[in-house]
């Protein structure tokens, strides 16, 4: 990568150039999307990082149960519609972290969209209730008699509250067998209450059901499923071959088909739900304690491929395919961190980092031009340069490997101002030190260069140690920054060695350099090198010394001493020595 | 401008010389206070640590326009526990409640809303779980752990194993400066200072890689010469790349001050401002370690090595009887214009006056020995040739 020291600067910048263009093409290639992709904290949105539990406590989480967690909870985000939204895995085994990042949605909807655990079964419906609470004290009124029913009822909801961390989760009622007492709880379940409709509590499917429709219109009764989620193997939203209304196609795998047929054969025969009487000819698909969908049977379903029919809209059949297909998680999530921001927020924050971005550069570039004259214009070029090379590597990666940039990224960004700026003064002062050295100024751009160049692959390898450690071993925003400290650190690097040097090179070969201009930044009288002897800097050196009571025959000697030695250490040691006689 | 580019050449030249390492008691007694009070702030004061690290709920209400009491009795009526309701300079208020699952977040997020007269959709909320925040940290940590022990082995294989632990000296200098600071202000600690915290890590580290390498370059062969102690070496390489240092700390500097004035205008508290402060502190120390601690440390430590104590006895002798020639040199010094031999004896005299202490610099024909020593090149006489230009 790096070029002798007696290069031929023209091939590094062509070099450069053609990446540049290159790579430009490519990124901006019409038709393509080239824009940054924005993390949260810029655009608004939500993120929820879920941490997965297994379902059978003790045991370790599979790496193949953790990519069909992430591939059920992106199919649901998918199913949102919303671009951008992504899912990823950070971690593996039952460390893992899943991240969701939903732009320009509010936390509610994301987090019951991921949170749907979701355990899915359908059942046959036993009947269908209004979705009040009826007193059990005069349950008579309903369905027989259930004066005993009230005490079961209170520890079973306590039951069904415990097992989800205290949280507000529906409440179901569940029996073995279908009795009065059953069914006076149910009678008292309170299907207007909208914790009730949220689900989040699992149902045995060996058991019978009583639970509410999700929607809060209806209460249900049902038996113990006939089929479970796992048995589905595919649903989609597909419009009606009329082109009027929306309806969800199911297939089953064989198990699954085969307890379609035998229970659509069973159920379509029996009287319409509602009627009244009991059982009913619908079937309940219900998720995680409620009930998402009760279609009823028509016909016998023989062919393990079923069709829902209902007043969907698109959004309806979609959620309901999602839920079909991608209903049954291998595990348990757990919400740790949710952090959502509105879009008016995020807009502020990628304002204000631009801004101080803007600021930072521009009081950074003032400064160099104003201590390196010339040479600082290089610098300022060269952070110009820097500046479209990390956007376009940023829209590079935007697009190949989903990189977003977020305020951590911002951060990291301006800070690599600095440090890349250093690269330069790091490379200007060894030239400097060159020049004092009495080299010319061929000679300095490149011996200084050589200085210059292990420092800077020494100081630049342990920045980027630190931000490859860092991706590999942090979640969340940490991981942003340090892809970018890691990119601006190659970024500095690739625009020192290919883009500083050769035009510090080219320019040094011109007479307005080597003049020693005011202007250079490199001219001898600021420098003070050895040519500046016969100058007014040299005058007033001498002076100076006088007044240190030397003789100025001394400083005549030293600086033929000087002369001779032309050395680094040689030179600045007697220099030493002559400031403290 | 130009008179730090003249220091600048006086620094390199030596003609300026501060004695960074010598006077290492001075910076050991300035740090050591420093470092007392960010303990003592830790230990007494401790750190107020964000939801992130503790779990909690954290509710960010911009242009609220209930009052904190009423904010806060509504959480607290929600939550049942305590919260701390804070208004930012640019009017968003801040609530923060104990850990609440998702479904309590998002009722209580509507019912701050309604309160506040702002749609809950408008409100920035934050949710994390109490044991999520041990886990970031530990991770971090982890990282930490796992990093300094690369960064180790590379500036041993690099360097060698003092300059690996003078820099390390340094870098735990800086970070318990900018985590005490943290602690001394109560400044909240949120993932954000945490990546600040490490870029100080990132940054310290190159500061004094930038400084060792000019100390590995002038201490090349130096046990095989009898001019220069490693002390002076060191400290000659300190004072050349102390320039850079401004610069660059400058240049570092500028665009974080940039991110607080901006962030502090702007947003009020926030991930950038988090981020700025930390690094801000931090880049203030890595500049001042980097310069009075790293090698400082280092010389000490070099000290110990017996090739560098026989180097010390060696140079001292050597200027003791430099010193005798000094003064004979001096009375010949009116008429030895050019005379290279009386030029070094004027200076060798020079040095023995100028100081008592046992840091005195060589004359330039030692030096050139050393020079020598250090590197094999070939050095025409430029001035000559520069001189036939003009």
């Amino acid at each position: 990568m790096a070029p002798p020291a007696t290069s031929k600067p023209g091939r590094s910048l062509i070099a450069l150039i053609v990446l540049l263009i290159g790579g430009a093409v490519w990124a901006f290639w019409p038709g393509t999307d080239s824009s940054v992709r924005l993390g949260l904290d810029l655009q608004g949105g939500t993120q929820v990082i879920l941490v997965p539990q297994p379902v059978v406590e003790g045991t370790e989480i599979t790496e193949e149960q953790l990519a069909q967690t992430v591939e059920i909870i992106r199919a649901r985000v998918d199913g949102l519609g919303v671009a951008e939204a992504e899912v990823t895995t950070q971690g593996s085994g039952n460390s893992a972290a899943i991240v969701v990042s939903v732009p320009g949605l509010g936390q509610d909807r994301v987090v019951e969209l991921v949170q749907r655990t979701a355990l899915l079964n359908f059942r046959p419906v036993w009947n269908v209730l209004s979705p009040f609470p009826i007193d059990p004290a005069d349950a008579d009124a309903a369905d027989g008699d259930a004066a005993d029913g009230d005490a079961a009822e209170t520890e079973e909801s306590a039951d069904e509250s415990a097992s989800d961390d205290g949280a507000q989760s529906a409440e179901i009622v569940q029996a073995p067998d279908y009795s009065p007492e059953f069914q006076a709880e149910v009678d008292a379940l309170d299907c207007i209450d909208p914790v009730n409709l949220a689900g989040g509590t699992p149902d045995d499917p060996t058991e019978w059901l009583g639970a509410c429709d999700q929607s809060g219109g209806q209460k249900y009764v049902m038996e113990p499923a006939f089929i479970e989620g796992v048995s589905v193997t595919d649903a989609n939203a597909q419009l009606t071959q009329q082109g009027i209304g929306w309806v969800v196609t199911l297939e089953f795998d064989s198990e699954g088909a085969g307890a379609l047929a035998e229970a659509s054969t069973e159920l379509s025969a029996l009287p319409e739900c509602g009627s009244g009487a009991t059982p009913c000819n619908a079937f309940a698909i219900v998720l995680d304690g409620v009930v998402v969908s009760a279609p009823r049977f028509n016909e016998p379903i023989l062919g393990g491929q079923a069709q829902i029919e209902g007043d969907f809209n698109v959004e309806e059949a979609r959620d309901l395919a999602n839920v079909l297909k991608y209903g049954a998680l291998p595990v348990t999530l757990d919400v740790v961190d949710i952090t959502s921001v509105s879009a008016t927020v995020g807009g502020d924050q990628l304002r204000a980092g631009i801004i101080a971005g803007l600021i930072g550069l521009a009081l950074v570039s003032i400064y160099l031009l104003l201590y390196y004259r010339v040479l600082g214009l290089v610098a300022v070029m060269s952070l110009a340069v820097a500046g479209g090379l990390l956007y376009l590597f940023v829209v590079i990666f935007s697009k190949t490997i989903g990189l977003t940039l977020t305020l951590a990224g911002v951060a990291g960004a301006i800070v690599a101002v600095g440090i890349t700026a250093d690269s330069f003064i790091v490379y200007f002062e060894r030239m400097r030190d060159e020049l004092r050295d009495g080299r010319s100024l061929r000679q300095a751009c490149d011996s200084g260069w050589v200085r210059a160049r292990r420092t800077l692959l020494a100081a630049d390898f342990v920045t980027l140690l630190a931000a490859v450690v860092l991706y590999f071993l942090s979640i969340g925003s940490v991981r942003g920054f340090a892809f970018i400290l890691g990119l601006t650190t190659v970024i500095d690097l690739i625009i020192a060695f290919w883009f500083t040097h050769p035009v510090v090179v080219l320019m040094g070969r011109r007479k307005f350099m080597q003049g020693g201009s005011k202007w250079s930044g490199l001219d001898p009288e600021r420098l003070g090198g050895h040519s500046a002897l016969d100058t007014l800097a040299g005058q007033s050196r001498r002076k100076r010394r006088d007044d240190y009571q030397s003789s100025t025959a001394d400083d005549a000697a030293g600086n033929a001493a000087d002369d001779a030695a032309g050395d680094t250490a040689g030179d600045t040691a007697s220099d030493t020595t002559e400031v403290r006689s | 401008m130009s008179s730090i580019t003249n220091i600048g050449q006086r620094l390199y030249r030596g003609e300026v010389s501060y004695d960074f390492v010598g006077r290492w008691k001075r910076w050991y007694i300035f740090s050591a206070i420093i470092l007392l009070v960010a303990i003592g702030s830790l230990a007494f004061r401790g750190l107020n640590l964000g939801i992130e690290f503790r779990g909690g709920a954290d509710f960010a209400i911009p242009n609220a326009t209930c009052s904190v009491s009423e904010a806060r009795e509504v959480a607290e009526a929600e939550t049942g526990g305590q919260t701390i309701v804070t208004v930012a300079s640019s009017g968003t208020m801040r609530v923060q409640t104990i850990p609440l699952t998702s479904a309590e977040s998002i009722e209580l997020s509507e019912s701050l809303g309604d309160v506040c007269g702002v749609a809950a959709s408008d409100i920035t909320v934050q949710v994390v779980g109490p044991t999520w925040g041990a886990e970031i940290s530990s991770k971090a940590l982890q990282g930490l752990v796992i990093f300094l022990a690369l960064v180790t082995i590379f500036l041993t294989i690099y360097f060698e194993w003092r300059m690996a632990i003078g820099a390390l000296v340094a870098l735990v200098h800086d970070l318990v400066i900018t985590v005490g600071i943290y602690a001394l202000f109560g400044l909240e600690v949120t993932p954000a200072t945490a990546i600040g915290v490490l870029t100080i890590l990132a940054y310290s580290l190159y500061d004094t890689v930038v400084v060792y390498d000019k100390v590995k370059e002038n201490t090349r062969g130096i046990a095989g010469q009898s001019v220069m102690t490693y002390d002076e070496a060191a400290n000659l390489a300190v004072n050349q790349t102390v320039v850079r240092s401004i610069n660059t700390s400058l240049t570092s500097l500028l665009p974080v001050l940039a991110i607080i004035i901006v962030g502090a205008g702007l947003l009020g508290a926030g991930t950038l401002l988090d981020l700025a402060v930390a690094l801000a502190v931090g880049m203030a120390a890595g500049t001042y370690s980097s310069i009075f601690i790293a090698t400082p440390v280092l010389a000490q430590l070099k000290r110990q090595q017996p090739e560098m104590k026989a180097l010390a006895a060696r140079v001292q002798a050597r200027r003791k009887q430099a010193a005798k020639v000094g003064v004979k040199g001096q009375d010949s010094a009116g008429d030895g214009a050019g005379d290279s031999a009386g030029d070094s004896a004027a200076d060798g005299a020079g040095a023995a006056a100028g100081s008592a202490t046992a840091a005195s610099p060589a004359s330039p024909e030692e030096l050139r020995e050393l020079a020598r020593v250090q590197s094999g090149e070939r050095h025409q006489p430029k001035r000559k040739s520069r001189r036939k230009r003009r």
